[in-house]
């Protein structure tokens, strides 16, 4: 905990002011720089509205970005890169929110009103349905009427 | 001066708005023709004075007189004539204004056009009209008055904020206002309807063009906003579900779900009750989206006012006109007529089922908007909803709905067969599959949402074109008679087409940038070159520039691809009067797609940081919401024609009884007695 905090004071101090992704920040190594943008879209700036760290130019971001990439460069999984950020800055960081008991509503909600309203659709379709009598043929006098509005539509 | 005329417009506007939100309402009570004259009065003296306040504003900023406190906020001596006049609305209160103004208009427009309506349905339309005029004039007067004095008055002002001088400003706000005030028209006739207690053809009929306007609006302002932030934020992103942009979605999305159970109230009088919810719900969430998003509730890039007195004062009035009207709902709904039956397989049931999935989508949007609000309110536990909930949520929502949308219009209306169905879309239906096997060859499975999104386009686009095809009975009967009928297509048809396939336009625009794009971040010095997406990019020139406002370092580079050799210019501008910088990208636009370059600081090394994507086909997002809005406009076209011909032939049979529009001519009298026996029904 405390060589991470020094880590991360020696970040702050080399960081000055960043911009998002900088050409600086990048690794050399392709795969881990490619691991790094995949992660870094799922992690919020926490100064920002709803930028990823990769999009964003505050200095906080760019910060999370090098501790992201020393964390990938130390050995860690994608999993051990994330939570430790997480441990760090709490759920706020993740842009896609966390499965548990509070956000179930948040996950299912969509799909309970789909289902739900797809359910009270069916219902009424059911009640609307009836048997719908068939179209009766047009009487004589009807089709006289129709011939003369059609008529009278086409002389206009 | 100016700004006491404004001040004094403001209050006799409020005055009249109270007026015109009960003089016709106890006129329609009592029947009497005086008073519900009253209102139209009231709403036309409303517009006048409206329309006085605001422009005393603008020219307050014209004149850029700084003892007005907004005006020294948002602007100074050298901000250009066309940034000032914007920033007009470039504020809280200035933007509130406008928002009271299109109401106005939208409110005179019902004065003056509803002659034809039923005198006690246009009455209660401008009462609640009146109402919601008062409730917002009265938060601009107490709670965000534009006209407040400075003194003593700065010799310069502040500055408005460099991100919105842009023409964007100059169009977006006032587009977007006419779509969420737009809505307030549908909210007024359905709690009119209500209070009524009848909706008849006539209404649907009057209603729906409003609609249509809103919703054209509301498509229009959200496709230019995305593009202004395309073009502005300087990352080449096109949509950021930040909650502003949600808060416009959302009403977008009910109004698109009114735009076609309206259609199906007008044709075969049901789903009537379910049309005024809609209605109801639509206007509450565009009154969320315009001033709940402002209020500080949620914070936001667009969050200009971060007061809570004013959130508390929002936050009543959305409670106070959506508990009401739901309770008036709830309370008069049962008692309205249901309309006309249909079978599970036919064009309304169509229509249940897409109302179902953009309210399911709407709720997505909702929760993902809002949910983290609730978290911190009940569990003081903060979370994020980012892009990767709407990945997983409203984009399989959005898809399924896209699978269905070309099988609504091969849908008889009132009762059809599957086999048949099945048989018309063969064609659409076979492409569809050809453009999925063809682009999982090409590009591989692992865009396997991408693939099908594309694949989605092209069955919405051959859906599109296959409505005129079966409509000319191309290949059934001789290209003659096919061209006869195809210049007897009614206008409203080919709104229906070209709103259809400017759905799937968009489509294909945003699978192919999510899934292709690519994008090189490195420091460059002048004659550097770098590839990217088949491009080969130079860096020409770097050099200081000097704006009307700003300074700036400009970079001038050379693409070079298969189309010849194009110069693009990026800025990064420094506005001196707030100390903000701003980025103005450098966009090569093309069919095929964008080379968009943004610049930032100088690196140590001497080098600039350079940004730049290749974004395939990005511009097909905002060309297909741009037909979108234009086949709504061609639908809208349509109907005023067969409105304007309604009113023509109202004269004499108007005495038979009162039957708002009129008699039921406007439509072609087509020999099914169901419908006519429908519009009876629900009249």
């Amino acid at each position: 905990m405390r060589r991470s905090v020094i880590a991360l004071l020696a970040v702050l101090a080399l960081a000055g002011p960043a911009r998002a992704v900088l050409p600086g920040e990048q690794l050399a190594d392709p795969r881990l720089e490619a691991r790094a943008r995949a992660i870094g879209a799922h992690l919020r700036c926490l100064v920002c509205q709803n930028q990823s760290i990769d999009d964003s130019d505050a200095a906080l971001a760019g910060d999370l970005r090098v501790i992201l990439r020393e964390r990938l460069l130390a050995g860690d999984t994608d999993r051990q890169a994330v939570d430790f950020i997480v441990k760090r800055y709490g759920h706020y960081v993740l842009l896609k929110p966390p499965f548990e008991p509070e956000t179930l509503l948040l996950w299912l909600g969509p799909a309970l009103v789909l289902v739900g309203g797809g359910v009270w659709v069916a219902l009424m379709a059911k009640a609307r349905s009836g048997p719908i009598a068939p179209t009766p043929a047009l009487t004589p006098e009807e089709r006289e009427q129709l011939a003369q509005r059609l008529d009278a539509e086409s002389a206009s | 001066m100016t700004a006491e005329i404004g001040q004094f417009a403001l209050i006799l506007a409020l005055v009249l708005s109270a007026v015109q939100a009960l003089a016709p309402l106890a006129g329609a009570w009592r029947s009497d023709p005086m008073l519900m004259a009253v209102g139209r009065s009231a709403a036309l003296l409303q517009l006048l004075f409206v329309g006085v306040a605001f422009v005393s504003l603008a020219a307050c900023y014209v004149q850029n007189d700084f003892s007005v406190a907004l005006v020294a906020q948002h602007s100074n001596l050298s901000q250009p004539l066309i940034y000032r006049i914007g920033a007009t609305w470039g504020s809280h209160e200035g933007s509130m204004l406008l928002w009271v103004l299109i109401l106005a208009i939208y409110g005179a427009a019902v004065a003056i056009f509803g002659g034809s309506l039923r005198d006690t349905l246009q009455a209660r339309v401008l009462a609640v009209q009146g109402m919601v005029g008062a409730a917002f004039l009265g938060f601009l007067l107490f709670t965000s008055n534009p006209f407040t004095r400075l003194f003593p008055s700065p010799p310069d002002g502040a500055e408005l904020n460099p991100v919105l001088q842009d023409p964007g400003l100059v169009f977006h706000p006032p587009v977007l206002y006419m779509g969420y005030v737009g809505l307030s028209m549908a909210f007024s006739f359905g709690v009119a309807a209500l209070i009524e207690g009848r909706v008849d053809v006539g209404w649907a009929r009057w209603v729906r063009p409003w609609v249509l306007t809103a919703w054209l609006f509301l498509t229009v302002g959200i496709t230019m906003g995305s593009l202004w932030a395309y073009y502005t934020l300087g990352w080449g992103g096109w949509w950021f579900w930040d909650p502003v942009e949600n808060a416009s979605l959302m009403p977008w999305l009910l109004a698109t779900a009114l735009l076609h159970s309206s259609l199906v109230l007008e044709r075969r009088g049901a789903l009537v009750s379910w049309t005024i919810l809609l209605a109801i719900l639509a206007f509450s969430l565009s009154l969320v989206g315009t001033f709940l998003v402002r209020s500080g509730v949620l914070t936001s890039v667009h969050a200009f006012a971060l007061d809570a007195r004013r959130g508390v004062y929002i936050l009543g009035i959305i409670a106070v006109m959506t508990g009401t009207s739901l309770a008036l709902f709830a309370w008069r709904a049962p008692s309205l007529k249901t309309g006309s039956l249909f079978a599970p397989l036919s064009r309304e049931y169509a229509i249940t089922v897409n109302n179902l999935f953009l309210l399911a989508a709407t709720a997505t949007v909702f929760l993902g908007t809002f949910y983290p609000v609730f978290m911190d309110v009940l569990h003081g536990d903060k979370i994020s909803v980012g892009p990767p909930y709407y990945r997983m949520t409203f984009v399989p929502i959005f898809m399924l709905l896209f699978l269905l949308v070309s099988f609504g219009p091969m849908l008889n209306w009132k009762r059809d067969e599957m086999s048949r169905l099945l048989a018309r879309v063969r064609w659409p239906a076979a492409l569809a599959g050809g453009v999925l096997i063809a682009s999982a060859i090409v590009f591989g499975v692992g865009h396997i949402v991408s693939i099908l999104a594309l694949a989605l386009g092209a069955w919405l686009i051959a859906g599109a074109a296959l409505v005129l095809a079966r409509r000319w009975r191309l290949g059934e009967l001789s290209l003659a008679d096919s061209m006869d009928l195809a210049r007897a297509t009614p206008l409203a048809v080919i709104g229906l087409v070209v709103a259809h396939a400017g759905l799937g336009i968009t489509t294909i625009g945003i699978a192919s940038v999510s899934a292709w794009q690519t994008n090189k971040v490195l420091s460059m010095s002048p004659g550097q070159s770098v590839k990217l997406g088949g491009n080969t990019i130079t860096m020409m020139a770097v050099q200081p520039i000097v704006g009307p406002n700003y300074e700036a370092n400009q970079a001038r580079f050379e693409v070079a691809g298969p189309f010849g050799v194009r110069t693009l210019v990026s800025e990064r501008r420094l506005f001196p009067a707030s100390q903000t910088t701003t980025t103005d990208a450098g966009i090569n636009w093309g069919f095929f797609g964008n080379i968009y370059i943004s610049v930032a600081d100088p690196n140590p090394d001497g080098g600039l940081t350079v940004r730049m994507w290749n974004h395939p086909f990005v511009d097909w997002i905002w060309a297909g919401g741009l037909l979108m809005a234009f086949g709504g406009a061609v639908s809208l076209a349509d109907r005023s024609l067969r409105v304007a011909k309604v009113e023509r032939r109202v004269v004499k049979p108007r005495a038979s009884g009162p039957r708002g529009v009129g008699p039921p001519i406007a439509e072609p009298p087509i020999p099914e007695p169901g419908v006519a026996s429908a519009e009876a029904a629900a009249s």
